[in-house]
């Protein structure tokens, strides 16, 4: 493919992009059965039961909190919570199924018609339309192998059976491959910030289908729509779509038509590739679950869930610059998820109610500039949980720079100090001997000093060269061993000079 | 040699009785009926699995409790039967299907276990038609049940086998389920009693799933006031089960003695005239349950000729619509990966799994999955399923204005006596079967079958009464006062 179809692409055809998520939810139990639903570290086939495992004669019973946190992560996306729900059955044979069919819901689902505002940086703020946020039933994993003689066969893990299952069904809004990335960015921040999934698209508990059609600008109806599975990661998303995008073009240009059909994306080839056409569709022959029934929602219920419901990361990140003063993009950085933002709250807060303008910025710079290196730079990378230093005691560091009695190069050596042993940052300066020069009386025969031993410099700068203060405050840090108060270094220096130039 | 006092003709009430004053032990009662079991079962065929060892277990500790005082119910020590359909712990369940030859369940199914809990004593599994699909017990994978009132007959279905065991005098009671009329109508053919409950009153949790929105689990008994008793230790609810009501169980004897002095019956045109097709009671049926209309008239109820259930006549249509599109999912876990039957060793896993359900269903039970799946098809669901279930809500409301000016609801069990073996097989004249008792599962009904009267060939014939949801009290005391009036229910078959 040329660059010469890309740049055709882009101004000849409108892509047009709806994703499909299934988010697994971390609730203690399964959806229907009382097994444990975290099998990340379980043997295989452990956490089953009769129900799970689709003996006969075992009926479902609806996990609430499944249900609750469903409608939580659904007012989180502005959803509309119908008072009147239903699951319905899912039909179709596979040996990952365990009863054949799939407990789902079709046309009643928890939530309908809500939103999500995605930000992207040069293209700003779209809404985009969420069509459903509903509750199913994870399958069992198949575990494809072969054996010596070259034989294919599969295994079957039953512990993801039963998994509560949410799938988030967007409309077709976004425009771009970038853009439906930056929609999976921020969705699973928020089910991070709601507490109610790991989404971790690696670990598979978070899975997205994209439904990608081109069509001309202006035009109303939609392209044909093909269906990628597969990916594993935001990055092939994007990646698989861009593809997509570049091949449909392609395609049209040639005056073909694109068939409606369901392509897989081959991450080694980096292509997507067929799998299976609409004719061959699954009718799923879905027919309202009878062994459960209907769920109603109070009105009430759903007030509670959302009088309880979280900041949210949008509106966390703005008033991390409002009320803080942050730049965005240390805002973004810090409410990027729940537990880097409540860590930098619990430093601000250590410095009580009255807090002076900046010492807040100061943290975040600290936050996202020291702290963050060390920890990536720690074997192997530390976390906010694996970290001895305290929020209190940056705070206490920022406190003592902005006081004047340590100097920002100083402080890094403090607190890699603090890093290290946990030491609040007063007992390092102490033990370390560090301490800033401040004040006329301290300052002053370190300045003398420096001015005989650089009588040239002193005449340069008196002469009219200003970059000359700067090499003379260097050397009043050199000589003070880097103790001394750059600032304040400054300014003496210059009266000194300014005192002698008369 | 069983001692004289150990009788599996007893009922339940006679036999607790015995138990509790010493006359037999639990032991022998369960000797006497696993050798009853032995010397008429050959002909009879009613079980697929006796449990002789864990039986007479069961029974010795049973005799424990009653020895001790502290038997749980009036069903500690009483040997029972229980319909190969329910899931029972270490127990092979086939449902009559070779698709579950070797199945041993890790469980018991709720209404299992509380019969356990309440000491009762299982002495098998009942046979039945495959999957509980059927009207005869024929369709059993493994061999027909006979009619212990004539072997060349059928004992009705699908609880065959658990309407046969108590008909023979094996068993002092037995659990069937009731999709369609499976408790029913092998109730009436058979002579004895058979309760299908409201929908929502017995958990259903450990019933092997033919038609989840009509299941329903009730008991066989030899009377009325067993009937009260064996239902009460099943009923109630169940948090295993989300559409088992949540209310309590009342205590269902509780009415036994009032009789029917003041009751409001309806008997619905429909149940009494032929239909439009001509369908309708034989003559000796219809001669029995007139002659019992008279005498629930002539004991002070009121007999309303008049009612009507206009649409009930969809029943059936409605019933096969929405019974196969239900096991169509039910059944689709049977693939042969998990467990049961299992066919190996074809070109592929597709291949395993469709030759595993070629060979592993019966004929009948594959043309209703393909009924079911066709009327849920895309293209179909509308004109087929959803249309049955409007008509579903129809009849349900029919019935609900009948019950606001009726008690009860009498009818006949079924159209004819029970046929002779291999004398149909046609289909649908095999649905017919059930005409009379599919309305009470498609309103979620509780309907009880009992005997009124004798016909051709000296075969039994049965009464239906139905009341309104949750009303078994009521149902229980009119049935009871109806078996006082005559001795139909004391005749035993000439089995030897």
């Amino acid at each position: 493919m040329t660059t010469t179809t890309v740049a055709r692409t882009e101004t000849s055809w409108e892509t047009v992009i709806g994703l499909e998520v299934h988010t697994q939810l971390r609730t203690a139990s399964k959806m229907f059965c009382r097994c444990p639903a975290d099998y990340a570290a379980a043997a295989p086939n452990t956490y089953v039961c009769p129900l799970c495992l689709g003996m006969p004669g075992t009926l479902p019973v609806i996990n609430r909190t499944a249900v609750e946190w469903t409608i939580r992560t659904a007012l989180a996306l502005n959803m509309r919570i119908p008072e009147l729900s239903k699951f319905d059955r899912k039909n179709y044979p596979y040996p990952d199924l365990m009863k054949g069919y799939q407990i789902s819901q079709y046309d009643m689902p928890l939530s309908e018609g809500g939103w999500m505002d995605v930000e992207i940086d040069d293209l700003g703020r779209q809404r985009i339309g969420i069509t459903r946020v509903h509750l199913e039933e994870d399958t069992a994993r198949l575990l494809h192998r072969e054996n010596e003689a070259g034989e294919r066969f599969s295994l079957v893990d039953v512990n993801r059976s039963g998994v509560p299952l949410m799938e988030i069904v967007s409309e077709p809004d976004m425009r771009s491959p970038q853009q439906a990335r930056q929609y999976l960015v921020q969705l699973r921040q928020i089910l991070r910030y709601l507490g109610v999934s790991t989404a971790d698209m690696e670990k598979g508990s978070f899975r997205c289908d994209a439904n990608i059609s081109l069509r001309r600008p202006g035009d109303e109806a939609l392209g044909a729509k093909v269906e990628i599975k597969n990916m594993n990661s935001f990055r092939s998303v994007q990646r698989a779509l861009e593809f997509e995008q570049l091949r449909q073009a392609a395609a049209l240009e040639a005056g073909e038509t694109i068939a409606q059909e369901t392509r897989g994306w081959d991450e080694e080839a980096q292509v997507t590739v067929s799998q299976r056409s609409k004719e061959a569709a699954h009718d799923y022959r879905y027919f309202p679950e009878p062994d459960l029934p209907p769920l109603q929602t109070a009105a009430e219920t759903v007030e509670a869930i959302r009088a309880a419901l979280p900041e949210l990361p949008a509106a966390r990140r703005a008033r991390f610059e409002a009320d803080y003063g942050l730049q965005p993009f240390e805002a973004g950085l810090l409410t990027e998820e729940p537990a880097p933002a409540a860590w930098f709250e619990r430093a601000v807060a250590s410095l009580g109610d009255d807090v002076p303008a900046g010492l807040p910025r100061g943290i975040a710079t600290w936050f996202v500039g020291e702290l963050t290196r060390l920890m990536h730079d720690a074997k192997p990378p530390d976390t906010l949980e694996t970290i001895v230093v305290q929020p209190a005691q940056l705070a206490g560091l920022v406190q003592l720079i902005d006081a004047g009695t340590i100097s920002n190069t100083q402080a890094k050596d403090v607190f890699a100090e603090m890093y290290a042993s946990g030491e609040d940052a007063e007992a390092v300066v102490e033990r370390l001997g560090v301490s800033q020069i401040s004040g006329e009386d301290a300052l002053a025969p370190i300045i003398r000093q420096v001015l005989e031993e650089h009588a040239q410099a002193a005449e340069d700068y008196r002469g009219g060269k200003a970059e000359a203060l700067k090499f003379l405050v260097g050397q009043t840090m050199r000589l003070s061993r880097g103790q001394a108060n750059p600032a304040q270094a400054s300014e003496l220096l210059r009266a000194a000079l300014d005192d002698t130039a008369e | 040699m069983t001692a004289p006092a150990a009788d599996p003709w007893l009922t339940i009430v006679e036999a607790a009785q015995r138990l509790r004053g010493g006359e037999v032990t639990s032991v022998e009662l369960t000797r006497a009926s696993l050798e009853r079991i032995r010397a008429t079962d050959e002909r009879v065929r009613a079980f697929i699995t006796v449990t002789e060892e864990a039986a007479l277990e069961s029974a010795a500790a049973a005799d424990e409790l009653l020895r001790s005082g502290d038997a749980p119910s009036l069903l500690t020590g009483v040997p029972i039967g229980l319909k190969d359909v329910l899931m029972t712990a270490g127990v092979r369940t086939t449902a009559g299907s070779r698709m579950l030859d070797q199945l041993i369940p890790p469980y018991d199914a709720t209404s299992v276990a509380r019969l356990r809990a309440a000491g009762a004593v299982a002495v098998g599994k009942t046979n039945m038609d495959e999957f509980a699909m059927g009207s005869s017990t024929e369709h059993s994978a493994w061999f027909p049940t006979a009619n212990p009132w004539d072997l060349e007959r059928v004992p009705g279905g699908s609880s065959g086998g658990s309407a046969a065991t108590v008909a023979a005098g094996q068993c002092v009671a037995s659990l069937g389920s009731d999709t369609g009329g499976s408790i029913r109508q092998p109730a009436a053919f058979c002579g004895v009693v058979g309760l299908k409950p409201t929908y929502g009153r017995v958990s259903r949790y450990g019933l092997i799933a033919f038609a989840s929105s009509l299941d329903q689990i009730g008991p066989f008994t030899r009377t009325v006031e067993d009937a009260a008793l064996l239902l009460q230790e099943i009923a109630g609810p169940d948090p295993l089960d989300s559409t088992c009501s949540e209310a309590p169980a009342p205590d269902f004897s509780v009415q036994l003695g009032e009789g029917l002095e003041g009751l409001r019956i309806a008997a619905p045109r429909e149940f009494f005239e032929r239909n439009a097709e001509g369908q309708g009671m034989d003559e000796g049926v219809a001669a029995a349950v007139e002659g019992a209309l008279e005498l629930l008239a002539g004991a002070g109820a009121s007999l309303d000729r008049g009612a009507s259930l206009p649409s009930v006549g969809y029943s059936l249509p409605v019933y096969y619509v929405l019974a196969p599109s239900e096991c169509s999912a039910n059944l689709a876990r049977y693939d042969g990966v998990k467990y049961g039957y299992g066919s190996r060793g074809g070109a592929s896993m597709w291949a395993d799994m469709e030759a595993t359900r070629q060979e592993g269903f019966g004929r009948e039970v594959k043309r209703r999955i393909l009924l079911g799946a066709y009327a849920l098809s895309a293209g179909y669901y509308d004109a087929y399923y959803l249309q049955a279930q409007k008509v579903r809500t129809l009849i349900r409301r029919e019935f609900d204005a009948v019950f606001a000016g009726a008690d009860l609801i009498v009818a006949p069990t079924t159209p004819t006596v029970a046929f002779r073996q291999g004398e149909i097989t046609d289909p649908y004249q095999m649905y017919l079967n059930d005409i009379y008792t599919i309305p009470a599962n498609i309103a979620g009904l509780p309907a009880i079958s009992l005997p009124c009267g004798f016909a051709e060939a000296g075969m039994p014939v049965g009464l239906q009464l139905i009341a309104n949801r949750n009303s078994e009290a009521l149902l229980l005391r009119a049935a009871r006062a109806f078996e006082g009036l005559g001795e139909w229910g004391l005749r035993r078959p000439s089995l030897g």
